[in-house]
Formats: C-alpha cells, structure tokens, sequence
C-alpha cells in the first residue's frame, strides 16, 4: 500500500502543509456569505475542529473535499490549488486522496462489506493488486471479524457499520481524512473503543485527520484542538439539505 | 464492478423491479408478435400463388373468390358451368386452365376436386411447382392426393382409406361413407393453403354426390359409366400473354352463357392486404403506447426510489464518483430491466407462436416461421432500449441533480 503521489513537492523548500485555507468566502444564498480566513494543517496532524452546531463545520468538510465549491478564495491540499481543477479533475482528487466517514450511512446498503470496499477502490481506479491483503490488514485493526466480508452492510450493527467504514475510508491510503460526527450513533465504551483506533491507526499511516465534532468529550484524544470560530466569521447558518 | 453494483441494486428492489419488468414484457410480446405476424403474414401471402393469371368463378366479391378458391377460407356463393371451364380452356390466349371444385371437407382439411393440370401447372412461392413427397398423382376416380399437414394431423400414409364428409365445418353429419378414397400421393410442404388440401379428382367429388344407387354401382366398377361434370367452383387461368389479361377479364365479365366474374389475383391480393394492413397499424399503435405506458412505468419507479436513494448517492460522491457516473448508474439499470423483458419477451413470443401455430394456420391461414429473430426484430430491439435510454433520462437527470448538490451531512 503505497500513497500515490500526483502532486510531487519541493522537497528543497519548506515542507508543504496538507491543508492552506486562504480568506475562502462560500455562501448558500446571498445575505449569509461564510468566510474563511487563514488556516493551515500540517501533514500527519490530526485536529479536532469543534464548534456548535451551525458553526459553518459541515461547509468546511465539503469545501475541503472538493464537493463544494467556494465562491471565492483559496484551498490547497498537499500543495495542488482546489479552485483550479475542474469538477471531474475535483471528483478525482478525492477520489484517490481523500477518506470520508459520516455520522452514518457511510455505505451502499444492498452491497456487501467487499463490494462497499472494492467500489472504492475501483472509483480512485487504485490498483486491485493486495487488495485482499490490505483488507486482511485493516479488519485485523478494525478488530472487525472475517465472516462480515459477505454479508450485506445492512444486517451489520452501527458500531460494525463504522468501523466497515473507516476501513473503507483507509483502503485506498488516503492522505487526508475528513470525519463528521462519527461517534454520535455509538455508546460510551463504543465511542472510546472507536477513537482510540482511528486514532491508531492515523499514527501509524502518518493520515492527516480533520476530526469535526461538537461533542467536546472526545478534545482528550487530540493533542490540536481548533474551535471553528477561530477562523470561521460571518452569518452561520447552516442550510438544510 | 458497475454490473455488480446494478445488480445487487435491483435485487434490492426486487418487488417493483419484478412488477415493472413484466409489464415491459407483456408489451414487449405484443409488439414483437405484432410485428411478426405482419412479416410472415405478408410473406405466407405472398407464396401463396404465383402464376396464375386470373381466377374466375362465379360473380361475387373479388376478395371472396380469392379466398375461397385461393386461400381455402369461407364459401362458395355460387358454381359455374363446366361448359364455361371448356369454353375457357379453348380460348387461344389461354395457356392453361384448372378447373377446382370446392364443398367438402375431411376432419377440417378442405377437399378440392381437381384434375392433373393442377400438379402440372399451379405454382406457389417463386414460381415453384408442387412436389409430390411420395406416391403419385390420383388416376382412378376414388384416389386422393394430400398436402403435408394433413398428414402431419392425421398421420396417413399412401394406400390408407378416407372418407369425405359434405359441407365444410370441422364436424359434418354427413359422410360420404360409401365411398373411401385411397391416399395416392402426399405433397411435400409448401407453406401455403395447399398442404391442408386434400386433392381429388374432379369427376369424384360429381360421383359422391349421386344417388347411393348409382354411386354403388359405380365404387364396384369404377369404369361403368362415365358421369359428367356439370357443375365446378371457380378456374384458374394462365395466359399465354399477359397483355391479354384485361381483354380476357372483360370478355369473361361480358359473357352471356353462364353468370362469370374474372378477377387479377395480385389485385385482390392487395386489396386483402390493405384490409390486413390497417388491423395491423392499429395493432402496432396499440404495442407502442402499451410499451411507452410501461417504460413510463419503469421511469416513475426509478423516480420515486430516488428520495430514498439520496444518502446512497451522497456515498457515491464522497468515494469520487462524477455526477454523470450516478446518471449512467440510473440508465442503466434502467436498460438492464429493459433487455431483460426483450429476452423474456422474445422466449414467451417463441413459446406462444408454437402453441398457437395450428390454430393461426387453421383459422386464418397463416404460416408462419417461429424464428422471432429477424432483422426486423432485431431494429425493433434497438428502438426499445434506445426509448428506454431516453425514458430514463428523467429519473436519471434527477439523481444527477441530487449528485450535484448531495452534500457530505447528507441525513
């Protein structure tokens, strides 16, 4: 499993930070524009960006991974410039760079726990090579067992269903991971048992992470703690699907 | 990947897919059946005769004598003279003449009395003469010459006694028992009216009909005394010059012995057609609404799973996929539904046009091929999925748009 490298960086000058956000203006309609100014995440750093509700965190999440477009400003991840690619080059993108996991429905219900992780491996057209060892890997760390590889991602329990989707999210070695909310469907000792395994296993593929949350229980996990209102102004509110 | 994706996708929506899929079949069937029996009808029409000239019986509607002493189908109105069939014969544009006499029936199958200048001169298809597949031609008065589904129905072989019974229907209380005739000779197939004939000759179908006396009489000594034939149902002419033929057919119209009508069998032809054709344009109407009111069907189920399907399509976008990726997703599936009723369809049409193949031949005389899978068909196939593809833009336009705005908090 090695991280393909599109966007090769100058080794010579500073190291390239994996997320540059610059004076980012989005708005869902016209009187209630949402702006970002400077923020910066190094690679490897794992954040927790928490903030109420409304805050603007879910606009960020999907101005980061490309499904969103912003109005105006600028987005570099791993040094390649978000506004300049177009949709499908956008869609790409995160395709092979980025790992998403959602408060839930994070997975095709009528698909099995393989073919939820086979499609995201054929959408980021990574090689299928190891593929069945790389799942191996990842159930192991997952602590998930092999009899749910078959079994339609609808028969399994939340907690199961959370960690079929970080596993899904690492399958293709991304280098960014978003997460929203991730824990809200899980109880206490499921929620810990969850982070401390994302966690793990971001430390250990050298991930960046951008944990979005308003629980603050979860801070003691993360060394960066941002609040979103830290570079986040502007009339919040957040649009309904 | 994708076929996989598709589906398990279906699979689970099997209920609607299930209800949606045989609606399409049952359309699918009418059309193909439709379109089917429009090509072979056409073409079983079209083999039916050939080479023949004029027809002349006796004055009626130009399409019943085409029937009846063509296609073997309703009455007789009336008879001719056999003077008229000996005047006719004499006349010097002429080629050849064959004098049919039509009225009773063997278990259903037509008999026709006839003489050997049929098998001499009548033709079929591309002008082809009738091929007898074993025996010969009847030369006694109580011979029979049978046509190949007569002998497929009823398993006769050569030297096998018939009897003849009056009248046309399937049953008759009237059987001409005492005098059995014996198969002579068996046609092979022709694909036309003549394979459900059974061939007599002409002066047995007069003798049958004497008074029982006489015709014990003449079954014990079939040489006694010779009966003439007084009364035929129609002639079939060939000419020497085809330019002749609208002298002849008015000279036949005009003549003053006995009550006569000529008609141009490829005239009659197409005015049966034209009757045939707009049956068939309604039919075909009627298939394309009911396949339009289907694939309207299929797109209003994929439309209305699609509210359901938003947190699947926020997936999708969040692995990478394009808008146009979920789009073709929904044709798709879509198209998969679709080509499998055609399958179905084609298989159900085959099963059916078996079945239904005695029954088509015996009541209206059509035969056709049970091979659906004509260039025809095959365009007819096109224009079904491609209707399909364009139907499924609305649904599939939809999930694009909900590509296009899913967002990643999708709930």
């Amino acid at each position: 499993m090695t991280i393909k490298d599109k966007n090769p960086i100058d080794s010579q000058a500073q190291p390239t930070p994996a997320i540059e956000l610059n004076k980012v203006v989005h708005s869902y309609s016209k009187d209630s524009p949402l702006c970002f100014s400077n923020w910066t995440v190094e690679v490897g750093q794992q954040v927790f960006l928490y903030g109420d509700s409304g805050s603007g965190k879910s606009t960020l999440l999907n101005i980061l991974s490309g499904i969103l477009a912003p109005q105006k400003g600028s987005i570099k991840l791993f040094g390649t410039e978000m506004t300049n690619l177009s949709n499908s080059q956008r869609d790409r993108f995160r395709a092979e760079n980025i790992g998403v996991v959602f408060q839930q429905f994070n997975l095709i219900p009528y698909l099995s726990v393989e073919k939820n992780i086979e499609l995201a491996v054929y959408l980021a057209r990574s090689s299928k090579q190891q593929l069945s060892t790389s799942i191996q890997h990842l159930m192991a760390a997952l602590k998930l067992p092999n009899s749910i590889l078959h079994t339609p991602v609808s028969s399994l329990s939340v907690g199961q269903q959370q960690r079929v989707a970080i596993m899904r999210a690492f399958i293709n070695s991304p280098k960014l991971l978003l997460i929203d909310e991730p824990t809200s469907a899980l109880d206490n000792t499921a929620k810990h048992a969850f982070m401390s395994l994302l966690i793990e296993m971001c430390q250990a593929n050298n991930t960046t992470m951008v944990f979005v949350s308003h629980d603050t229980a979860l801070e003691p996990f993360f060394s960066i703690r941002t609040p979103i209102t830290s570079f986040c102004s502007g009339h919040t509110i957040e649009t309904v699907n | 990947m994708l076929t996989s994706i598709i589906w398990r996708s279906l699979i689970s929506r099997r209920k609607t897919v299930v209800l949606t899929f045989l609606s399409l079949v049952v359309s699918i069937s009418v059309l193909i059946s439709v379109d089917h029996i429009r090509s072979q009808a056409k073409e079983s029409f079209n083999r039916t005769i050939s080479g023949v000239d004029l027809i002349v019986g006796a004055p009626s509607g130009e399409l019943n004598l085409l029937l009846y002493s063509i296609f073997r189908m309703g009455s007789p109105t009336n008879n001719i003279h056999y003077d008229s069939f000996t005047m006719l014969k004499a006349n010097k544009s002429v080629a050849w003449a064959i004098p049919i006499s039509l009225g009773d029936s063997h278990h259903g199958f037509r008999v026709m009395g006839t003489n050997a200048d049929y098998f001499e001169f009548f033709k079929y298809a591309n002008k082809q003469r009738l091929e007898l597949a074993a025996g010969e031609v009847f030369h006694g008065p109580f011979e029979a010459v049978i046509g190949a589904d007569v002998v497929k129905k009823l398993g006769y072989q050569l030297g096998d006694k018939i009897v003849l019974s009056h009248g046309i229907g399937s049953t008759s209380f009237v059987h001409h028992e005492q005098a059995p005739f014996t198969v002579s000779g068996i046609i092979a197939a022709t694909g036309t009216p003549v394979d459900k004939t059974v061939h007599v000759n002409l002066a047995a179908i007069e003798a049958i009909h004497l008074p029982p006396a006489q015709l014990k009489e003449l079954v014990q000594d079939p040489h006694s005394h010779h009966h003439p034939t007084e009364k035929i149902t129609a002639v079939l002419l060939g000419l020497n010059n085809r330019f002749a033929t609208f002298t002849l057919q008015r000279h036949i119209n005009t003549y003053q012995d006995d009550r006569l009508m000529a008609v141009l069998p490829g005239v009659a032809m197409t005015q049966l057609w034209s009757l045939m054709g707009n049956i068939e344009t309604i039919l075909q109407v009627i298939g394309f609404l009911v396949l339009l009111a289907s694939l309207f069907g299929l797109a209003t189920m994929l439309l209305a799973t699609m509210n359901e399907r938003q947190k699947e399509i926020a997936v999708f976008r969040i692995l990478g996929a394009s808008p146009i990726f979920i789009l073709s997703l929904v044709i798709l599936e879509a198209l998969v539904i679709s080509f499998m009723a055609l399958l179905t369809a084609f298989i159900v049409v085959t099963f059916l046009l078996m079945g239904l193949e005695g029954w088509l031949t015996a009541e209206y005389g059509l035969f056709l091929n049970q091979n659906v899978f004509t260039q025809d068909s095959l365009n007819l196939s096109l224009i079904i999925l491609g209707a399909t593809a364009v139907t499924a833009l609305v649904p599939g336009v939809e999930a694009y748009k909900k590509a296009l705005h899913s967002q990643l908090s999708a709930k």
